[in-house]
């Protein structure tokens, strides 16, 4: 027993296993807990209640709440790659190796070197960053940011990866319910007895809610027996799912959920292959959300400091965690419900100093409970001021008769409940004022969804029971399932209330916002200023910002707007409840999504034949493709001129099977592609291929690529290998929602044929050997364009195409995708005596800069065909896509930067992608910046830099010199303009 | 968001692609005179809050195009048709 070295644990009770010891380190202190401890708890118990030092003040502060609303007890948790900044320490579970530490604070949390904000406390005011740091302005960025950042803020990050994985998973329910306190367990009951399919998400790691940190009884038996008895049903039903420590975080539409699943924080590391969390996407058909309510405290002076404590928390410790928060209490509250504390706190042994009524009429509830537990009743009476200051030390309390000093340590404070309404609101449904309860309560639902509950302002325990089990019931019903009640016997105590809000006549700063170190003095400032608003209120005075979103201080802060702007607190409003619910990491919502797993890389059917030969590789859409295949000793240049040289002196071979393919078929194929292609199809002849272009319905160009006319009816069409999806979805777009009239049907067959480039000028040569004997592949059988049927390899179907990219004798050789790696190493077999190499998407682009075909730097959605030098493609005969808006006058301009070549007048000199083009012996401005360039490449054939670009009348400009600036790079060189096509310009090889 | 493809029933929002306006009507590219109805089919898109038809792809799906009458206020979906028969003529 290590009982010993918790000073605050109380001899007996509590839902922990003090037969078990859990070791943990706070600050690097060896502390002890036990199982079934939060870190808030377990320090508690260890008498540690200063815990961290506030964001503006650094003021000290400690533990307030017992859940996920806390605002003030944020720590680092774990060390290294493992540290989370700014987690509560309300919501860590403990566990045997645990370390965390104190935030914001230098050199310790008990003495700080930047408390002395606290002195400037009139410079941190609302709206300082606005105001304070005003001049001069080229301060901000040097001075006053970088001092600010290193002041203010929370908890420090890892700085390294993230060594956890954490994962997505979906989940299908007829009900779900949120919440798994009286109303949530009686709704799974009621929901799951009926045969629906039930999911049930608690934040906490243990079900029962409210029911565990009260002493309440339902069908005459502690309510915790009922809770184990519930759970025990309910693990049995087959259809019944409990998520525990799994926090619904948003609501979305069409009855979608989100929710969050700490599979792995409560141990020190997640066990190999499991996730540290999970990110649960919920579709229900039905939601009951029993979320229960938040307490808020009440504003009065030095209200934050350590020892200050909301009530139900103080319960919570006293109850579930069998340990004192304090030795003697002073309870402050303006609720009848707050004051049983009272009974809690004499029945551990604590002594209560007073229990101070805030209300302006006494209760007789409150005075009784009070008195039952020995307390003295104080009515009409408030807090005024909290003496201590690294804890609480002793009030001043004041009330009709006069002021009292008092001495104690803890104060179990209560302003009243605010039900847990967020996710009634996450679809944009607007909260009510509620007078009866003062607080805001579910205005109209979304679809498919009830409260019950506290969360619906139902504080009463058999009300509760009683609602939780009416809309389980409800639910599951609605979902086809017949369900009947069983009605648990409890009794509903005394929760009447009579807001406070604040103590006018507080002495010393009296906080609103814990988290965000918002005061009364903020807020009355901001009003002054007009900022009457929540939403401008949060905006310039972070009252709700930060990780607790306000849950414990939203409330007071309209109220206290209300007073300072004279107006009724129902009219103020509030901000907007967005989702998360609580802080999730980044990292759940990437789940599996990161670096090179961001997306699944496509591999082409040679992938594994070029990495064999050590190809590099790049990423091009969704693929993998080699960018070069370098031999040893090459640097990457000279990997790149050697594959272009020997395309265009022998031969070499290229996977192209990442372009788009799309197989084209019906009677009507033919009227199809005329009317997605600017040029003509129908007249193309079976056994041939064409390039076709396609532009947008605006008349800009799409995307380009061959088409081969297979049969009468049958097409295949070939796209840029990025823009593949699109024009699939574009084709189908046309067929099904333009003219569905026409027969013809599209299939992409991107994955079901390898396709291979066999270029240079013994292409031939090569395929010969691959191609089985019964093929004519010469000039007069098989000329340039043509297309067909063949087989290789002694009977595999394959099909020939004589299409050229690079300018040279060249085929594109296809095979079922299953063949094609086979049919790759068949080429380099059949090429070897004849010098054939691989080749990679680097040396393509450059053989196509060199032939001056454009490609993606000229496809870049901003050019038309007339831009591109391809006006006369445009069918005047037909109606196709961007057919109307292509004629459009400015579209046609000649004024446009249309296609050319860029050659350096200094041959040495390197032309940049992106430069602009200049006239020559003027200045670089815009105003005289007459187009750019788009692709560059070397090229070993020419022996220099060569661009493309794309510039204003340049048809007309061959043979002029222009300057290519480079403002970024600061480039700016002398360029003749020529004709796009560098090699070969009347295509004789391509026809040889 | 949930659509109910009529092909593959109700399935999550990130399998399908979203076009947009499906009211508009591609004008005749051959007549001389319809240039601002066609500056109005490529550019111009209503928005109201309410009501509207929007062509939708179930690109992960059945790769059918859909029409879905949505309400653009509430994301209430009231039908889903193939576009062939959904597109107002």
């Amino acid at each position: 027993m290590t009982t010993a070295r918790q000073p605050n644990r109380l001899g007996e009770g509590g839902l922990i296993d003090r037969s078990q010891t859990v070791r943990f380190e706070f600050d690097g202190a060896p502390l002890a807990g036990h199982p079934g401890d939060t870190l808030a708890s377990a320090l508690l118990a260890n008498g540690i209640r200063l815990v961290g030092r506030s964001f503006k003040y650094h003021r000290p502060r400690g533990i307030l709440t017992a859940g996920s609303e806390e605002p003030s007890a944020l720590v680092e948790l774990r060390t290294g790659a493992r540290r989370e900044p700014n987690t509560r320490a309300t919501m860590i579970e403990l566990y045997d190796g645990l370390s965390a530490a104190s935030q914001n604070r230098w050199p310790s949390v008990k003495f700080d070197v930047l408390a002395a904000n606290q002195l400037f406390g009139p410079i941190f005011s609302a709206g300082f960053y606005y105001k304070t740091f005003m001049w001069p302005p080229t301060f901000w960025e040097k001075v006053y940011e970088p001092m600010i950042r290193r002041a203010a803020g929370l908890g420090r990050g890892a700085g390294v990866a993230d060594p956890d994985h954490y994962e997505k998973a979906y989940a299908f329910c007829d009900v779900l319910v949120v919440g798994s306190g009286p109303a949530g367990l009686a709704a799974t009951l009621a929901a799951a007895r009926s045969g629906a399919r039930v999911i049930l998400c608690e934040e906490d790691f243990r079900l029962g809610g409210r029911l565990l940190a009260e002493r309440y009884e339902i069908d005459g038996k502690p309510a915790r027996d009922w809770v184990e008895t519930v759970e025990a049903e309910l693990e049995a039903q087959p259809e019944c799912r409990i998520l525990r420590r799994t926090t619904v975080q948003g609501v979305y539409d069409g009855g979608t959920y989100a929710a969050l699943e700490r599979v792995n924080d409560h141990v020190l590391k997640p066990l190999a292959h499991e996730p540290r969390q999970r990110l649960w996407r919920i579709v229900a058909k039905r939601v009951v959300v029993c979320a229960g309510a938040l307490e808020r405290p009440i504003v009065f002076g030095n209200n934050d400091r350590p020892g200050v404590m909301l009530a139900g928390a103080v319960r919570s410790y006293v109850n579930r965690f069998g340990l004192a928060p304090g030795r003697r209490a002073v309870i402050f509250a303006d609720n009848d419900d707050a004051f049983r504390t009272a009974s809690d706190l004499a029945q551990a042994g604590i002594e209560i100093a007073a229990a101070v009524d805030g209300r302006r009429t006494p209760s007789r509830a409150a005075q009784e409970a009070a008195e039952a537990a020995g307390a003295r009743y104080r009515a009409v009476a408030v807090i005024e001021r909290v003496r201590g200051l690294h804890g609480v030390k002793g009030v001043e309390i004041r009330d009709e008769k006069g002021r009292e000093r008092m001495a104690c340590d803890l104060i179990a404070v209560s302003g009243g409940w605010n039900p847990t309404l967020h996710l009634t609101t996450h679809l944009n449904a607007k909260p009510q004022w509620n007078d009866r309860l003062a607080a805001l309560v579910p205005g109209a639902l979304p679809p498919g969804m009830s409260v019950a509950g506290a969360a619906r302002g139902t504080y009463g325990l058999a009300a509760c029971l009683a609602e939780g089990e009416e809309a389980g019931a409800k639910a599951a019903s609605e979902c086809g399932f017949a369900a009947s009640a069983s009605r648990p016997r409890a009794s509903d105590e005394s929760v009447t209330a009579s807001p406070l809000w604040q103590v006018a006549e507080s002495k010393g700063k009296a906080f609103i916002d814990f988290q965000n170190d918002v005061a009364v003095s903020d807020v009355k400032l901001a009003a002054c200023e007009g900022f009457r608003i929540p939403e401008h209120l949060k905006r310039y005075t972070t009252l709700g910002m930060a990780t607790d979103q306000g849950k414990t201080g939203n409330a007071n802060g309209a109220a206290v707007l209300a007073a300072v702007t004279g107006r009724y607190i129902g009219a103020v409003g509030t901000t907007t409840f967005r989702p998360p619910y609580t802080p999730v990491a980044i990292s759940a919502f990437a789940g599996h999504h990161r670096g090179p797993d961001f997306r699944p890389a496509r591999l082409a059917a040679s992938h594994g034949f070029a990495e064999e030969q050590g190809a590099v590789f790049v990423e091009t859409g969704p693929w993998l493709r080699a960018l070069y295949y370098p031999k040893p000793g090459e640097e990457p240049q000279d990997s790149v001129n050697r594959e272009v040289a020997t395309v265009r002196g022998q031969a070499g071979v290229c996977d192209v099977s990442t372009l788009g393919k799309i197989d084209v078929q019906g009677k009507d194929a033919s009227i199809f592609l005329d009317r997605v292609y600017a040029n003509t199809f129908s007249t193309l002849p079976v056994g041939k291929a064409r390039y076709g272009l396609m532009l947008r319905e605006d008349g800009f160009v799409l995307d380009d690529g061959t088409t081969a006319r297979l049969a009468e009816d049958h097409y295949f069409m070939t796209t840029t290998t990025v823009n593949a999806v699109k024009v699939m979805q574009h084709l189908e777009f046309c067929q099904q929602a333009l003219w569905p009239e026409l027969d013809v049907q599209t299939v992409s067959v991107t994955e079901q044929w390898a396709q291979f480039a066999v270029a240079g000028p013994r292409a031939r040569d090569v395929l010969q050997g691959v191609v089985d004997p019964a093929y004519d592949l010469s000039n007069a059988a098989f000329p340039y364009l043509a297309c067909g049927e063949v087989t290789v390899a002694g009977g595999v179907p394959a099909r020939l195409y004589r299409l050229s990219f690079s300018g040279e004798l060249a085929y594109e050789i296809g095979v079922p995708a299953r063949f094609g790696e086979a049919l790759i190493r068949a080429i380099m077999e059949a090429g070897a005596p004849f010098g054939l190499a691989p080749y990679g998407t680097e040396a393509l682009g450059v053989l196509r800069i060199e032939k001056g075909h454009p490609a993606g730097g000229e496809l870049n959605g901003q050019t038309t065909a007339h831009d591109l030098g391809f006006g006369k493609m445009l069918s005047t005969k037909k109606d196709f896509i961007g057919r109307f808006m292509a004629a459009r006058e400015a579209l046609t301009d000649p004024l446009r930067p249309t296609l050319v070549g860029l050659r350096p007048l200094a041959r040495e000199d390197r032309v940049r992608a992106g430069a602009h083009l200049i006239p020559k012996d003027k200045e670089a401005t815009a105003r005289n910046d007459q187009g750019y360039v788009t692709s560059i490449a070397f090229s070993p054939s020419l022996g220099h830099w060569l661009g493309l670009g794309l510039l204003s009348r340049g048809p007309e400009r061959h043979g002029e010199i222009v300057r290519a600036y480079d403002h970024v790079r600061g480039g700016d060189i002398l360029v003749e303009v020529r004709p796009p096509c560098f090699i070969d310009p009347e295509g004789e090889r391509v026809r040889g | 968001m949930r659509i109910r493809c009529p092909y593959c029933g109700e399935r999550a929002l990130e399998e399908f692609t979203y076009r947009g306006d499906a009211t508009v009507r591609r004008p005749d590219s051959l007549d001389p005179g319809a240039a601002q109805a066609w500056v109005d089919y490529v550019y111009l898109r209503d928005n109201p809050a309410g009501l509207h038809k929007e062509y939708w792809h179930h690109s992960a799906g059945c790769h059918a195009w859909l029409v879905v009458t949505r309400n653009m206020s509430t994301h209430e979906i009231v039908a889903v048709e193939f576009a062939e028969k959904g597109a107002s003529k």
